[in-house]
C-alpha cells in the first residue's frame, strides 16, 4: 500500500512540476498585453516558441537534429498566405490548409532523412531545405524576393476580426497553448515513452520489437506539422510570408533556441525562444552583430552550457533539494 | 556549341571546388567523426587571405598569387589547429551532433566578423599574368587560369589520395580511423595526428578558396551556400573513400554544368534532387560503406 502511495506521490509532484509553472505562464502571458508589454512582440515570441518546441519534439525527445526545419516553417507560411490572399478563404482554413500542407512535405522528406542517421540526417535535411529554398525563389505564387506581402488577416471562423491586436494576441495565445499541452502529452504518452526509448539505444528499442522507423518517422512528421502551424500562425500574424523563414539561418535559429533553451527540456525552447527574439529586437539596429553574437551564443552553450537555461536551473534545483 | 562547352568548363570548374572541399570534410569526419560546418568559412578565409597579401601585404611587402597558394593554406590551416585544440577536442567524448553545433556558431562568428569588415559586396583579385589571357581551341575559347585551376586541383587531389591510400603515413591515418586506441597502443601520437589532419582539412579548404579568388569575387558569404552543396555532395558521395570523393565532386560539377545548359531553371537544384535519388536507391552512398 505504501509503495503505491508513494508512486501516486511522485506522479502527482510531476504532474505538478508540470502545471504550476505552465500556469503561470498563461496567466503571465493573458495579462502582458495590459502590463504594457507589445503584443506583436509577444506574438512573434510565441509563434518562434511554438517553432522551437515542436523542433525540440525531434531533438530534445527523438535525438534527431534536422538542420532544414526553416522548410516546414516556411512552407506552411507561403500555403497559409496564399490561402488567405489568393483564395480569400478565413483564416483558420488558411492556418490548417499551411499546417496540412508542412504535414505531407513532413512525411515525404522524413521518410527519406531517417534512411540515415546522425550527422547525415543533419546534412539530408539541410541539402533538402536549401532545394526548396531555391524552389520558392523560383516559383511564381511566392513572388520572390518580394514575398506574398498584405496578407489579410481575415475574420476568425467569419466572426471575430482579428484586425483588433487583442482578439489576434488571444487566437495566437490559445494556439500556442493548445500546441504546447499537446506536445506534453505526446512526450508523456506511450508513444513519447519508445521515442526517449529509441534516442538512447537504438539496437535495443528494436530487439524489443518496436519499428524504430516508423517511431521515428512518425515523430517526424508530428514536429513538422507543429513547425507548420507556428509558421501558418506567423504568416496570419505578420501578413508576410517570405523567404526569410525558408533560409537555412532559420534552420539554425530554431536550433539555437532548442539549445540555449534547453533541448529535451519542456519549457527550455520557450525561454530560448523569448530570450532570442528579445535580443533580436534590441540588436536590430547593429547590422552584423546579431550573426556573430548568435555564433557566441552557439559556441558558449556547445562547450559550456549544454543544458540550456531551463536544464541547468532544473538540475540547480535538484541538487539544492 | 560554344554555350555547352563553356557550361561544362564552368561545370567542371565548380567540380574541381566541390571535390577538393568535399575531400576535406571527409578526411576530417575519417579521423575526428564531425562534420565540419566551418568549412565554407575556411574556404573563404582563404581567398580574403590571398586578397589581404596582395592588397596590404605584411610590413609593407605585397605577396601575389603564387606565394598565396603557399601562405593560406597554412595560416587559414593554423587558425583551424587553434579551434581544434582550444574547442573541438573537448567534444570527442560527447555526440557528435555537437562538434556540428559548435563548427556552425563558428561560420556564424567568422563569417559576421568578415562582413562587419569588409562589407557584403565582392572584391575582385587579380588573375597573376603567367595565367591570364586564353586559347582558342577552334570549338571554344579557353582562359588558361581556369585550364590551370582544373589541372592543379586534380593534382592535389590525387597527391592526397597517394598520400592517405598508398604511403605509411597514410596507412597510420586509415588505421587511426578504424581504431584509434589500437593505434595509440603501438605508440602513435595520436591526438596530434587528429589535429594535424583537422589543420590539413582545412588547408585544403583555404586552397580551394585561394584559387576560387580569381574566378569569384572575394566576398564574406562565398562559402556560405557554397558547403551545403558540399554536404550533398558528400552525402551522394559517401564519406567512406577518398577516391569516391574526388569522383562525386568532379561529376556532380559536370552534372550541374550540362542542367545549366539544358535546363537553366533547375541547375540550383540539381544535386539536392540527385541526393535524394541516391538516398532512395543507395542510401550509404554510392562509395560508402553503412558504419
Amino acid at each position: 500500500m505504501a509503495a503505491i502511495a508513494e508512486r501516486a506521490a511522485i506522479r502527482t509532484a510531476a504532474r505538478n512540476q508540470f502545471l504550476v509553472p505552465t500556469l503561470v505562464m498563461v496567466v503571465a502571458l493573458a495579462v502582458a498585453p495590459f502590463a504594457g508589454v507589445y503584443p506583436v512582440f509577444i506574438e512573434k515570441a510565441l509563434c518562434f516558441a511554438l517553432f522551437a518546441c515542436a523542433f525540440n519534439l525531434l531533438l530534445g525527445f527523438g535525438g534527431l537534429l534536422s538542420f532544414g526545419h526553416a522548410m516546414f516553417l516556411g512552407t506552411a507560411g507561403y500555403v497559409a498566405a496564399h490561402a488567405a490572399k489568393v483564395w480569400g478563404v478565413t483564416p483558420e482554413i488558411a492556418i490548417l490548409a499551411g499546417t496540412a500542407a508542412s504535414a505531407a512535405l513532413g512525411a515525404v522528406v522524413g521518410a527519406l532523412a531517417i534512411r540515415r542517421q546522425g550527422i547525415y540526417f543533419a546534412m539530408i535535411t539541410l541539402a533538402i531545405a536549401q532545394m526548396m529554398y531555391f524552389f520558392y525563389v523560383q516559383a511564381p505564387f511566392t513572388h520572390g524576393e518580394d514575398g506574398i506581402q498584405a496578407v489579410p488577416r481575415g475574420h476568425l471562423f467569419g466572426l471575430i476580426d482579428l484586425g483588433d491586436p487583442l482578439a489576434m494576441y488571444y487566437t495566437v495565445l490559445v494556439v500556442f497553448v493548445a500546441a504546447f499541452a499537446l506536445i506534453h502529452r505526446i512526450i508523456h504518452s506511450p508513444f513519447g515513452q519508445v521515442l526517449k526509448s529509441i534516442r538512447e539505444n537504438e539496437p535495443r528499442a528494436i530487439s524489443l520489437g518496436y519499428d524504430a522507423d516508423r517511431y521515428k518517422l512518425l515523430a517526424f512528421v508530428l514536429s513538422a506539422t507543429l513547425a507548420g502551424l507556428a509558421g501558418a500562425l506567423k504568416a496570419i500574424v505578420f501578413q508576410l510570408a517570405s523567404l526569410t523563414d525558408v533560409y537555412w539561418t532559420m534552420s539554425g535559429e530554431v536550433v539555437l533556441m532548442t539549445l540555449l533553451g534547453g533541448m529535451g527540456t519542456i519549457f527550455g525552447p520557450v525561454v530560448g525562444a523569448f530570450v532570442i527574439v528579445t535580443l533580436e529586437n534590441y540588436l536590430a539596429g547593429f547590422g552584423e552583430w546579431v550573426t556573430i553574437i548568435t555564433g557566441v551564443i552557439f559556441v558558449v552553450c556547445v562547450l559550456a552550457f549544454r543544458r540550456g537555461i531551463v536544464g541547468e536551473l532544473a538540475a540547480w534545483w535538484a541538487r539544492r533539494r | 556549341m560554344q554555350a555547352l562547352f563553356g557550361q561544362l568548363l564552368i561545370g567542371l570548374i565548380n567540380g574541381a571546388f566541390y571535390a577538393m572541399l568535399s575531400l576535406g570534410l571527409a578526411v576530417i569526419f575519417g579521423l575526428l567523426n564531425i562534420i565540419n560546418f566551418t568549412h565554407g568559412a575556411q574556404y573563404m578565409m582563404g581567398a580574403f587571405c590571398a586578397w589581404f597579401l596582395l592588397n596590404h601585404g605584411i610590413g609593407g611587402l605585397t605577396l601575389g598569387y603564387w606565394p598565396s597558394l603557399i601562405i593560406a593554406p597554412i595560416v587559414v590551416g593554423i587558425v583551424g589547429i587553434v579551434i581544434e585544440r582550444t574547442m573541438l577536442s573537448r567534444l570527442y567524448k560527447l555526440d557528435h551532433l555537437y562538434g556540428l553545433l559548435l563548427t556552425f556558431g563558428l561560420a556564424l562568428i567568422i563569417q559576421g566578423l568578415f562582413r562587419n569588415e569588409f562589407g557584403s559586396s565582392g572584391m575582385p583579385y587579380q588573375i597573376p599574368s603567367v595565367l591570364a589571357g586564353g586559347i582558342n581551341l577552334g570549338f571554344m575559347f579557353l582562359p588558361i587560369y581556369r585550364a590551370w585551376v582544373i589541372v592543379a586541383s586534380l593534382v592535389v587531389c590525387f597527391a592526397t589520395w597517394f598520400v592517405i591510400e598508398r604511403t605509411k603515413l597514410g596507412s597510420y591515418l586509415r588505421a587511426a580511423t578504424e581504431n584509434p586506441a589500437l593505434v595509440q597502443a603501438f605508440g602513435i601520437n595520436v591526438p596530434r595526428m587528429i589535429t594535424l589532419t583537422f589543420g590539413f582539412g582545412v588547408g585544403l579548404a583555404a586552397l580551394a578558396g585561394v584559387m576560387a579568388a580569381p574566378i569569384y569575387q572575394v566576398n564574406p558569404l562565398m562559402g556560405a551556400d557554397l558547403i551545403i552543396v558540399v554536404f550533398a555532395v558528400v552525402v551522394i558521395g559517401g564519406m567512406g573513400s577518398i577516391m569516391g570523393a574526388i569522383l562525386t565532386g568532379f561529376g556532380l560539377g559536370i552534372i550541374e554544368g550540362l542542367t545549366k545548359y539544358f535546363w537553366p531553371e533547375a541547375s540550383s537544384t540539381v544535386i539536392f534532387v540527385i541526393m535524394v535519388i541516391v538516398l532512395l536507391v543507395r542510401p550509404a552512398g554510392l562509395f560508402g560503406r553503412e558504419r
